[in-house]
């Protein structure tokens, strides 16, 4: 551990009176696994804030989901003090943790309106992947100072010369300003806290106008009610005061104002260009959004901060308990988990074949993915999810629109036009693959926008997609046609309009409303023969035959037959034991419990999970960049 | 491998039951089973607890030797004595030999076991004593000695009458072998005979087992049970299976079989009186007496290793291992390793479950509302018969037949 800590550190700025100077804020622009979390739990122990014993990896990652699944959910902020050389006062750092994926884009890119610099972290022996890439763009946008960071050089697989020109090729830097550490061994972590000083800017802002602070992360926590993440542009915030949120105008009183450093330190207030947080005591954080303006109640601002947005659904999904009766279970673990996602939202629906539930509405597939494991796991529920789907806006023949967010509710009468959403996807992986990423692409309906070789070695692919197309199955089959090289990121772009059509399942004549698909008409064929493969696969033999129908409209497209259940009892001879037989039935019997009755086809649970995953990885790791 | 037991709540070490098991004892018929674990050799697809004599070899010699069994088993019949007390004057209906292969004793151990049921329980008039036997195992002298020793009835696995089903069954007796075993049983004075077929072997074609039918039937025996063979778990077959060196067989080949059996049997004058079960029609005593018992709830009890037991709404079970079960009954205590406390509820189920599978069905008095209803929709779907329901019993239909466990799941409802 290099010899620079802070105990012998001298003044440190009290929050609010903190001199705008002496603050530097930034953030951590790093892909999954390239080492965010190691480098700072090195820079909480350089800077002293917490000490040896207190130490534990991943300090900043709260959420136990986040520490099992290595991913970083909600940002942080930590008020970190640095001393540069011999100087009388401590800087202050403030470092704000972004979260890593693309569903957050948008959390993203508030966090990084709160900085002036940020430190662009990449594995040493992986190079740049596209997520980073992206969100380097999005700090480029915003005009931050970008300080270039090779982690792991102490890997023996590093290869920091190579990586450094690729760094500096896509920065347009010097490859010598390209700092080199290990957040493992801490080595040049010190060097890098002094160039964060040295580097990012100050902020300035009007300490004498109406307050203004930009909220970049809202939280709730049980005993606390929201906890609200603001950076402060303008003026200055204290404790007890009133304050209002710009977009609705919203009143609350000040319960509580403070920092993190780590651990929560209420102050007077907070002063022009600090980080920190708020409580008011609202339970919800739609009450506290992400991008909202928080200004003084009495002589507050009129104007709020640029960049405030809805939060917008982009993937749904109908989420189903396999016991019935734990849908009101559901229905309040949904309500809960609303309190700390601005983005989630969901309302009841019924199928004819899964009961009811709720049709949920996500900002992707990892935000999918996440909050039906939170589902299961901190709520207890078993549930069936249905394939992802994305929104389509139908204009009818009578110029009448429609939105539909559930396949089985696509209308059926005289369609002018179907509109989808669509994506600009990047894709980085070694050119050896760039033929392969092509022909997936454009399986997938993909439009290659253009093409870059960042390295030797190295291509940026980027196509214009339908964002239905990589809801499914995408990444992991990018991954398996790329050896797991390729990395992929996108943003939401717009509509276009296509021949999409819906395609039906029917069993023994019954619309199964959950196994409903809107895919391209020229994928319509191969939709139904697999989905009624699959199903006669699944679907076990009834005391009657079966059949199994794709259907776009009244037109079958596929067929398959489950043949009728012709045996079914145990003719063997087995004598007293009695118990046995009674046991087997037991067991029967729970099995048909697990029974879903369609029309009066008995099936499985385990036939809608299996039908409605993807082929091999059981929908299971999907969205995990 | 033999199959798993049941859990259960302990056996007291006295054997000794509930009260409330002996109430009312004697207005039901009473049984003994007696188990024989003992196989020559252990045949492919035969998950019963049965051991040969390389199973019992221990490093001190032969555990649980055969050579021992019947003295050890009689302990146990005196334990049953004790245990239903001498108050219980009932004597025994049916004895039912089954293993494992009895026959694999001498014929004089059978007898001295028959015996001590004679001795401690009686013997009621006309009691049927049967005992199963493989083809190979008996011969004139021997099926001479049984029916002197007061044995009434033989059960013979004969399985098929196809060399190549036989040698995928992985049987010892040669075709032809059961049929002289029916003669020879018959001339030493056996009145009843039973035949036990197997069908759905891997490789067996519809010829087979109607050639095998055929071959059965033309022994005349006044019995026969036809079962389907089922690929018991962790026998050598399923492992057969697995690994593709055989082909499994289709529920549907099952089917078509049953069908065979049924047109064949009843052609010969056997008329069905249970799912896998077949007997001389309109001669009362050709049915199983001892199986009828099992099947509307008496009292039996089964002594022997793995033995299973039922004495008014109270089942056990015997240790499983014959040295376990030695072991036991050496200490001069209960062999009993579990058992169970029937509920109303259990024993309504077990009812549905155990009488649906006979020709007279089970009655609607049984049935819940659901129940009753789930038995109109079996008549609307053909699998059981309209008359029967009209006069307050389901009773099944050919086709219902081949699929009763369905038709069980929606009654007890
Ligand atoms: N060898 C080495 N491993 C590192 C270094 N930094 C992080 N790691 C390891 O890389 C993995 C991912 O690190 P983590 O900090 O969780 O990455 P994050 O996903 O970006 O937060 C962990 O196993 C770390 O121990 C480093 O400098 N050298
Ligand atoms: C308890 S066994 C013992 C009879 C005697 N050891 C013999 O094999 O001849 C009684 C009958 O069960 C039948 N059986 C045994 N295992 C079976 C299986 N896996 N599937 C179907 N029937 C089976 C055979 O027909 C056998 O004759
Ligand atoms: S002879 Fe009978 S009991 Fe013994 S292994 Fe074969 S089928 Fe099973
Ligand atoms: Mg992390």
């Amino acid at each position: 551990m290099p010899a620079t800590t802070n105990t012998t550190m001298a003044a440190m700025p009290e929050p609010s009176h903190t001199d705008p100077a002496l603050i530097r804020n930034f953030c951590i622009i790093a892909h999954i696994d390239h080492g965010k979390s190691t480098l700072a739990d090195r820079m909480l122990q350089l800077t002293g804030v917490v000490d040896q014993r207190q130490m534990r990896a991943q300090y900043l990652d709260r959420m136990d989901i986040e520490r099992e699944r290595g991913i970083t959910i909600k940002s942080q902020a930590v008020r970190l003090p640095w001393q540069v050389g011999d100087e009388k006062t401590a800087h202050v750092l403030n470092m704000i943790d972004t979260p890593g994926h693309v569903d957050f884009t948008y959390e993203v890119s508030r966090s990084l309106a709160a900085c002036e610099g940020c430190v662009l972290l990449v594995d040493a022996a992986q190079g740049i992947e596209a997520q980073t890439l992206a969100n380097l763009y999005l700090a480029l946008e915003n005009d931050l100072t970008i300080i270039p960071v090779l982690n792991k050089i102490d890997l023996p697989a590093a290869q920091p010369e190579k990586y450094a020109a690729e760094l500096a090729h896509i920065i347009g830097c010097d490859p010598g300003d390209v700092l080199k550490v290990s957040a493992k061994t801490g080595d040049g972590v010190p060097e890098l806290l002094d160039k964060v000083v040295e580097l990012v800017p100050a902020p300035v802002g009007d300490p004498d106008g109406p307050a203004r602070a930009m909220i970049f992360d809202s939280v709730y926590d049980a005993y606390r009610g929201v906890v609200t993440y603001v950076r402060v542009i303008d003026g200055s915030l204290s404790h007890r005061e009133r304050i209002q949120m710009m977009s609705t105008g919203a009143s609350h009183e000040l319960l509580e104002i403070g920092v993190i450093s780590p651990e929560p330190k209420p102050s007077q207030g907070l002063g022009v260009g600090e980080v920190g947080y708020l409580i008011t005591g609202v339970k919800d954080v739609r009450q506290s959004r992400v991008g909202d303006t928080v200004t003084a109640l009495k002589k507050g601002a009129t104007e709020a901060l640029g960049g405030y947005k809805d939060p917008k659904p982009m993937v749904f999904s109908g989420l189903y308990p396999i016991d019935g009766s734990d849908y009101p279970l559901l229905r309040d673990a949904l309500d809960k988990l609303r309190l700390n996602d601005a983005a989630l939202v969901y309302e009841p629906e019924s199928s004819a074949a899964l009961g009811f539930g709720y049709r949920v509405g996500f900002l992707g597939l990892l935000h999918l993915e996440i909050i039906r494991e939170r589902l299961e796991r901190e709520f207890n529920l078993d549930l069936i999810a249905t394939a992802p789907n994305v929104v389509y806006r139908v204009v009818m023949e009578d110029r009448t629109e429609r939105v539909v967010t559930n396949p089985s509710e696509f209308p059926e009468g005289k369609i002018d036009k179907v509109f989808e959403p669509m994506v600009r996807a990047t894709v980085l992986a070694p050119s050896e693959f760039v033929g392969a990423i092509m022909e997936l692409c454009q399986a997938r309906r993909g439009d290659l926008k253009g093409m870059d070789y960042l390295s030797e070695d190295r291509v940026e692919l980027r196509y214009s997609l339908p964002l239905a197309e990589i809801v499914f199955d995408f990444f992991d089959q990018l991954k398996s046609k790329t050896r797991g090289y390729a990395s992929l990121d996108y943003e939401t772009t717009g509509e276009q309009s296509a021949d999409l059509v819906k395609v039906d399942i029917l069993l023994q004549g019954e619309r199964v409303d959950a196994f409903s698909a809107i895919v391209h008409k020229d994928h319509a064929y191969a939709y139904g023969v697999k989905m009624a493969g699959k199903l006669k696969e699944l679907i076990p033999r009834q005391q009657f035959e079966v059949p199994i129908q794709a259907a776009v409209g009244a037109r079958v497209i596929a067929r398959e037959t489950v043949r009728a259940m012709r045996k079914d009892v145990l003719a063997k001879c087995y004598g007293g034991d009695i118990s046995r037989k009674r046991k087997l039935l037991e067991k029967q019997k729970e099995g048909k419990k697990r029974m879903k009755m369609v029309g009066r086809v008995e099936v499985p649970q385990d036939a809608f999970i299996a039908a409605l995953s993807t082929d091999d990885s059981g929908g299971k790791d999907k969205g995990r960049k | 491998m033999p199959s798993a037991l049941p859990d259960g709540e302990p056996v007291p070490d006295d054997g000794a039951l509930p009260a409330s098991a002996l109430a009312g004892a004697a207005a039901r018929p009473l049984g003994f089973y007696v188990h024989v674990p003992y196989c020559a050799t252990r045949c492919g697809y035969c998950d019963f607890n049965t051991y040969t004599a390389d199973e019992l070899r221990g490093t001190g010699g032969i555990v649980a030797d055969r050579a021992h069994y019947a003295d050890t088993v009689i302990e146990e019949i005196r334990l049953a004595r004790r245990v239903l007390g001498q108050d219980d004057g009932r004597p025994v209906e049916t004895v039912f030999f089954g293993g494992g292969t009895p026959t694999l004793l001498p014929a004089a151990d059978l007898g001295r076991v028959l015996g001590a049921v004679r001795d401690e329980f009686g013997l009621a008039a006309g009691a049927e004593v049967t005992t199963e036997a493989n083809p190979d195992s008996v011969d004139a002298r021997y099926l001479e000695e049984l029916r002197a020793a007061g044995f009434t009835r033989m059960s013979f696995g004969m399985q098929s009458a196809r060399q190549d089903v036989l040698r995928v069954l992985e049987r010892t007796h040669t075709p032809g072998r059961p049929e002289a075993a029916v003669k020879e049983a018959r001339a030493a004075g056996f009145a009843h005979i039973n035949l036990d077929l197997i069908y759905g072997t891997p490789g067996e074609t519809d010829d087979d087992w109607r050639a095998s039918l055929e071959a059965a039937l033309a022994a005349g025996p006044d019995h026969v049970s036809a079962y389907s063979l089922i690929v018991e778990e962790g026998t050598r077959l399923a492992a057969r299976i697995r690994r593709g060196e055989i082909a499994g067989v289709d529920d549907d080949v099952h089917a078509d079989r049953y069908l065979i059996a049924e047109e064949l049997l009843s052609a010969a004058g056997l008329e069905w009186y249970e799912v896998s079960n077949w007997a001389a029609a309109g001669e009362a005593t050709a049915r199983c007496r001892h199986n009828e018992l099992y099947w509307t709830g008496a009292d039996w009890w089964g002594a022997g290793p793995g033995a299973h037991s039922h004495v008014g709404g109270v089942r056990w079970w015997n240790r499983k291992h014959p040295a376990a079960y030695a072991a036991a009954i050496a200490a001069g205590t209960s062999p009993g390793q579990g058992r169970e406390l029937l509920l109303a509820e259990d024993r309504r189920v077990e009812r549905i479950l155990l009488e649906l599978r006979l020709r007279d069905g089970v009655p609607v008095d049984v049935l819940t509302a659901a129940g009753r209803r789930a038995a109109e929709k079996a008549v609307a779907d053909g699998l059981a018969l309209g008359s029967a329901l009209d006069e307050g019993r389901v009773a099944l239909t050919l086709r219902g037949r081949l699929l009763a466990d369905a038709v069980v799941r929606d009654l007890v409802d």
